[in-house]
């Protein structure tokens, strides 16, 4: 007798310990489910409490602005359209000044991606001998501190005589843009193969063909990563812009809404309308580009 | 290429790499002229805007006087300690912040995939306007903070940028809101990198949860880890616009950050020379954070 319900004992009992194991488990699950609920809701708030309050700000009259309320009494877009007619007399310029941040990004852009491209194609494909010196000293640029350098710079940019011309912004941006770009560039030439630049160059073709025609198109996705990331850091700078850009028209558009503050009764509502509409292009862009970018986000995405 | 997007630091990865590393035969002829003319874009670029803003800013900062001028201003020994509070705080619990948190955004599901989508706009729209925002929601009269205080529990909230420790802890909690998912997806990317297969044999072996996490993913991210918070480290010392907008420097000038005194010291005081010397004083820090940093960063891997 006992020889036989023992075994059955012990699978009953290892079936019963199973179960539990298995409903603990299963609690367990529940609780770091509903712990991640938790965590997720507190984190969307965290998250979005200061961009709901721009867009909040955005849609009240003067008079909600100086209220206590969370969400305004009258919403509207009227902040909107002022902004739009540039019918403030902070906001003169507005479309001027947007244009200029424009002028800026596309420069930048392409010119980071020329200047660096040329270079790593150079040092990592043609193997310009002490081309790693070079390496080094842009690696070297990427880590300085971009502000640290602003006080000398403007001085220099004085010296240059390109005080309130946007070309002293472009070179400020570009010089901080290809360090990180050639770095990027570097690394990713070199999973392209040397045998396709060897048999074009066997058929006759020169260094210029052998960069454009096939150097360039096999970079396409670093290109869009960088380019992206140039075109970021351009349109979100905002100390050499502040710095360098004083007169009006010269202004870019982080220049102009930080002019709002300079007065005591800061329209806040026509601010925060500027700020959304200034928002959106970087935004976009970022959405647009996320999953060229997640490379390009890898080392320094948008420094400082 | 894979779109997820990889850096690895340290050794492997050798093998992977093409053999052939140069074009056959070295540069011939013309090539060699090429080479030079790619270069030169970036070396003009380099001397113009960086090894000479360096040099002069060198000579600038380079009389001893300086230096004992800022050891008297008590705005500056209150600069020099908020800097390393916003180093040592912000840099380190937004990091190990992030760290959890990539953990969170590896769970299954599509609403966590949402979420992070959402997550990563603090770090897609660009920095003045949202912290301008967090400036107007800080209002101690009509800010969001202190009129939600109240209609959810009828308190008076603070003055939070009227008080030096409440504008710190301010400055640096929207310095952690912003830059965090920046780093949370470089080290989401890290995570993912890690093969699956170990996490599973060490399932088996009974190494789950906590465990899991102390001995292999933190150990497998550790040099990932490092590397992060060295860059971020640097870029936070250079860090400009939080300290602006958010508090601008008050109360009375106790919230200043190295990078906002050197601005304001040469160009709201007019004295150039001592604003260099104000960031010159970060250089013993930055030398030896740059010195690692070239070093783990010649070697890195990145993967679009």
């Amino acid at each position: 007798m006992t020889a036989v319900t023992a075994p059955e004992l012990n699978v009953a009992s290892a079936r019963s310990a199973a179960n539990s194991m298995r409903r603990s488990a299963r609690y367990r699950r529940y609780i770091t489910n509903g712990f991640a609920a938790v965590l997720g809701v507190v984190l969307m708030i965290w998250t979005l409490l200061p961009i709901y309050n721009i867009v909040m700000v955005s849609l009240e009259s003067h008079n909600d602005v100086f209220s206590n309320r969370l969400w305004p009494e009258y919403p509207s877009v009227a902040g909107y359209g002022v902004v739009l007619h540039q019918g403030h007399w902070y906001l003169e310029y507005f479309w001027h000044q947007y244009g200029n941040s424009i002028y800026v990004g596309v420069a930048v852009t392409f010119l980071t991606l020329l200047i660096s491209s040329l270079t790593s194609f150079s040092i990592g494909r043609m193997r310009l001998k002490h081309g790693w010196l070079l390496t080094n000293t842009a690696l070297l640029t990427y880590v300085i501190p971009q502000s640290f350098l602003a006080i000398p710079f403007y001085r220099i940019m004085q010296n240059y005589g390109l005080t309130n011309n946007l070309w002293s912004v472009i070179a400020a941006m570009v010089t901080f843009a290809t360090p990180y770009a050639i770095f990027i560039f570097q690394n990713y030439g070199a999973s392209i193969p040397m045998e396709l630049d060897e048999s074009a160059r066997i058929d006759g073709a020169s260094p210029l063909q052998i960069y454009y025609k096939i150097y360039l198109p096999l970079m396409a996705p670093a290109l869009v990563a960088v380019g992206t990331y140039a075109l970021l850091l351009a349109w979100n700078e905002y100390l050499y812009q502040f710095l360098l850009l004083s007169d009006k028209r010269s202004m870019t558009v982080p220049v102009a809404l930080a002019q709002f503050l300079n007065s005591d009764e800061a329209p806040w509502n026509y601010m925060m309308a500027t700020a959304i509409i200034y928002a959106i292009p970087p935004v976009a862009a970022y959405y647009a580009f996320r999953q060229k970018m997640t490379g390009g986000l890898t080392m320094g995405g948008v420094k400082g | 290429m894979d779109a997820t997007q990889v850096i690895e630091t340290g050794r492997g990865r050798a093998e992977t790499r093409p053999r052939r590393r140069t074009w056959r035969g070295g540069l011939q002829g013309s090539e060699y002229t090429w080479a030079l003319a790619f270069v030169v874009p970036y070396i003009a670029v380099f001397i113009a805007f960086v090894a000479y803003p360096v040099i002069f800013g060198l000579w600038l900062g380079s009389d001893p006087h300086l230096y004992a001028e800022l050891w008297d201003d008590p705005v500056y020994q209150m600069t020099a300690v908020n800097t390393i509070i916003y180093l040592v705080v912000g840099v380190n619990v937004k990091m190990f912040l992030a760290l959890l948190l990539s953990g969170f955004f590896m769970r299954p599901g599509w609403w966590v995939k949402g979420m992070l989508m959402i997550y990563v706009l603090p770090w897609a729209v660009p920095a003045l306007p949202t912290f301008i925002s967090i400036h107007w929601m800080l209002n101690s009269d009509y800010g969001f903070i202190n009129n939600a205080l109240y209609d959810l529990f009828h308190m008076d909230g603070p003055a939070w940028l009227d008080e030096r420790w409440l504008a710190m802890g301010s400055v640096i909690l929207s310095y952690i809101w912003k830059n965090m998912p920046f780093w949370t997806v470089i080290l989401l990317a890290g995570r993912m990198a890690i093969p699956e297969d170990i996490r599973e044999a060490a399932k088996i072996d009974g190494c789950t949860g906590i465990k899991s996490f102390t001995m292999i993913t933190f150990p497998m991210l550790a040099n990932l880890y490092l590397v992060c918070t060295l860059l971020s480290t640097i870029f936070t010392i250079g860090d400009f616009n939080t300290s602006t907008f958010v508090s601008g420097g008050g109360p009375a000038f106790s919230t200043y950050v190295l990078a906002t005194l050197g601005i304001r010291d040469a160009f709201d005081l007019a004295q150039p020379r001592l604003g260099v010397a104000a960031v010159m004083t970060a250089l013993p820090l930055i030398i030896p954070l740059v010195i690692i940093l070239m070093r783990k960063l010649r070697t890195a891997q990145v993967q679009l």
